[in-house]
């Protein structure tokens, strides 16, 4: 393999991962809600989200490892990791928080991934693009359940209104992140592998802010922070999640079922 | 091959979908190719019908154990996720299947999704019927009650 190449192929596996690691980590917070929904339909409903979520991290993580050549499986990836090797948007490991939380952040989230699924599934990496490919159509069912719990909150009563103007506020800032180039990936861009997250800002904001407004809420006036967790930099609610989610997992390392 | 032996392709299409057995996986529509080459090894082509459907192990193993007992012992299985499933691959017979385990099964390929007011009841076949939850267990159900007869329902939703 030339020196070109290998560059390439560990370009692609960061960019994998870090597609990957957002779905995995919101599909557990997803997954939390599972037995404690406001009821029995939203339990089913958001345990399938959460599935479809997991569904897309095991092709990304499946893949990552194979562009990295070590032989590292997606329960590898998953549960062998620490936070710092994490690579999630800081968005997605927030705490679950009330429904009113959950509910906006599948917004914030699910309309960013249906619209860089969308673009991705034209990449000339075939294997990301057939994961993108399916994985949009899922993003853009994310996207309805979201938008109608949106507008059944946010022009509900006055006490469902205000949690979602509260989930908004904080949540909002940290979208910036999901917008910038992480380092490394100009070059998969300009080969036509991966997708420029810039260029979809415009229509993420246009297509949530047409929710909001459905909804009798606004985009909050506070600015979209800079985070890292593209660079391993989270928030201290990742350690927590990783806890639980790799326990089983690393203390008994050949469990199967 | 002798007469009366079913080809690779038939025993694959014959697999029951461990989630709703009385379907096959030729009614799902989910076998995408089945081909045989020089040495008589078989390679299978599915496709799944969302990213996490957990029966893709299962559905794996079992079509390896058809091919195996119906002689084909060199068999390969893969998945590919392009192009996406889309509910418009359920085969005419699939969709009378759901409908006797009563699931309202989806309209056909080529039928625009209805902009669905009410459903018939796949029990009492009444169309006084509500959605519950248009997000059921997976991305292609949702839940619905009959007024009629009281009893709740599933619907295989139109997916694409």
């Amino acid at each position: 393999m030339t020196d070109a190449l290998a560059a390439t192929r560990s370009r692609l596996c960061d960019y994998a991962l870090a597609l990957g690691d957002d779905c995995l980590i919101l599909s557990h917070r997803l997954s939390e809600w599972t037995g404690n929904a406001p009821d029995f339909e939203e339990d089913v409903a958001l345990s399938n989200l959460a599935l479809d979520l997991l569904g897309q991290a095991r092709g990304l993580l499946t893949h990552a490892g194979e562009l990295e050549g070590s032989g590292r499986s997606e329960d590898d990836l998953a549960y062998w990791r620490d936070d710092l090797q994490f690579r999630n948007l800081i968005l997605v490991e927030q705490p679950k928080g009330d429904f009113a939380w959950t509910v906006t952040r599948n917004l914030l989230f699910s309309t960013y991934q249906e619209l860089l699924y969308q673009e991705l599934s034209q990449s000339a990496e075939p294997i990301l693009a057939g994961i993108a490919a399916k994985g949009a159509l899922e993003a853009s069912y994310h996207c309805e359940h979201a938008a109608l719990w949106t507008a059944r909150l946010g022009d509900g009563t006055a006490e469902s209104h205000q949690r979602m103007e509260q989930a908004l506020m904080a949540l909002w800032p940290l979208t910036g992140e999901m917008f910038e180039l992480a380092p490394g990936q100009a070059e998969l861009v300009s080969a036509g592998l991966a997708v420029d997250p810039s260029l979809v800002l415009e229509q993420w904001q246009l297509r949530v802010g047409e929710k909001l407004q459905d909804a009798t809420l606004s985009i909050p006036r506070v600015p979209q922070r800079r985070c890292q967790g593209r660079l391993g930099f989270h928030s201290e609610h990742l350690g927590h999640l990783l806890a639980e989610m790799q326990h089983l997992h690393r203390s008994h390392p050949d469990a199967s079922w | 091959m002798r007469a009366g032996e079913l080809t690779p392709e038939e025993v694959v299409g014959s697999v029951r979908d461990p989630e709703l057995p009385a379907l096959t996986l030729a009614d799902l529509g989910v076998v995408r190719s089945v081909t045989v080459d020089a040495v008589g090894a078989v390679e299978v082509v599915l496709t799944p019908t969302y990213s996490g459907c957990p029966a893709t192990e299962v559905i794996q193993v079992d079509v390896l154990n058809a091919l195996m007992q119906a002689g084909y012992p060199q068999a390969s299985v893969r998945f590919e996720l392009f192009p996406a499933w889309t509910s418009d691959s359920l085969s005419a017979q699939g969709r009378r299947v759901l409908s006797e385990l009563g699931i309202a099964p989806p309209v056909g390929p080529g039928r625009p999704a209805p902009l669905t007011i009410s459903l018939k009841c796949p029990q009492c076949g009444s169309l006084r019927t509500r959605e519950t939850s248009h997000f059921g267990s997976t991305a292609c159900k949702s839940l619905w009650t009959c007024r009629a007869c009281g009893e709740p329902f599933e619907h295989f939703k139109e997916l694409r």
